[in-house]
């Protein structure tokens, strides 16, 4: 599997994903700069965490813009997968790439730590090393991650298995107490309508080393690199 | 030309930042305040001198960039 990491200025989880994703799959990933309009032939592209442009305007809405993204929206098109995780997630809406936006989180904090997530499906190239209904341990550290969709567009994703991660309690259930940030329906991540775009407000990257205190991301990055390679 | 872009949250969009605005003016004694919407305002400067010929193009970046039309409304004024 060849994977290629977007960097933009600001981004601050770009070299934790290419970690995680080299020690994954034992091959270090290309890293690409905001200004390049051209992608290398790869079968993964991570937009990493971050503040990247500053959050100026709103979070994503530069980066969004840039050059690079036009190249990442159509290789998307293309079936190649793209894992967009926290900011990347934020870019990946202003870019329409996914649906919806990431507002500030309903009580104005920024949140930095461990919750619990419901993996909703199985049925992506990204969560197929998870068992559906399985509750795993994942940080977050994020201003606006309170996801947020017309109603309509919820019960679509719903309907169509797009939801890939619930924010919930130690038994599975998304409560209200266990929603973080304020987030429509308890949504922490959801896939794109051919599946092979996730966007994720927590980080697997940061836990995917036993040394930084758990591995419940490493079964993503697993079984991205079964799927592609 | 200057146009002046107002960005205001949907109606029915949650607005915390407002919301704990208004509870800070309470507690600061301004009564009679029913509640508090928090928007930008962004003032662009045009080489346009026409407002209908400067129309479509300035909201078109509204739509492309300034509002986030899932969740926000924009509206223009022309000064100058």
């Amino acid at each position: 599997m060849k994977a290629a990491v977007i960097v933009f200025p600001g981004s601050n989880c770009d070299r934790d994903a290419a970690t995680a994703l080299a020690h994954v799959t034992g091959r270090a990933p290309v890293m690409v700069w905001h200004r390049e309009a051209d992608l290398p032939e790869v079968d993964l592209i991570v937009v990493p965490g971050g503040f990247s442009y500053g959050d100026y305007l709103r979070s994503g809405a530069m980066a969004a813009h840039s050059p690079i993204m036009a190249a990442v929206k159509a290789r998307a098109e293309k079936g190649v997968r793209v894992l967009g995780i926290c900011n990347g997630f934020q870019v990946l809406t202003e870019a329409g790439m996914l649906p919806g936006v990431l507002m500030r989180n309903r009580k104005l904090k920024f949140i930095c730590r461990d919750v619990l997530l419901k993996v909703e499906t199985s049925n992506s190239d990204f969560t197929a090393g998870y068992n559906a209904g399985q509750v795993i341990r994942i940080p977050v550290a994020h201003h606006d991650g309170n996801y947020f969709a017309e109603a309509a567009v919820l019960d679509r994703l719903e309907d169509e298995d797009r939801v890939a991660f619930r924010y919930c309690d130690a038994e599975g259930h998304a409560t209200a107490e266990a929603n973080p940030n304020g987030s429509q329906r308890n949504i922490a991540g959801i896939l794109s309508e051919k599946r092979n775009v996730l966007g994720m407000m927590p980080h697997p990257e940061r836990l995917a080393d036993p040394l930084l205190g758990g591995t419940d991301g490493v079964p993503m990055f697993r079984a991205l690199l079964k799927a592609l390679g | 030309m200057k146009a002046k872009v107002h960005v205001t949250l949907k109606a029915g969009v949650l607005d915390p930042q407002g919301k704990a605005v208004h509870h800070a003016l309470e507690a600061l004694g301004f009564a009679g305040i029913n509640g508090v919407r928090q928007g930008k305002f962004i003032e662009l400067d045009l080489a346009e001198t026409d407002r209908e010929k400067a129309r479509p193009m300035v909201e078109d970046a509204c739509r492309k960039l300034l509002a986030n039309t899932v969740i926000e409304n924009f509206a223009i004024d022309f000064e100058g």
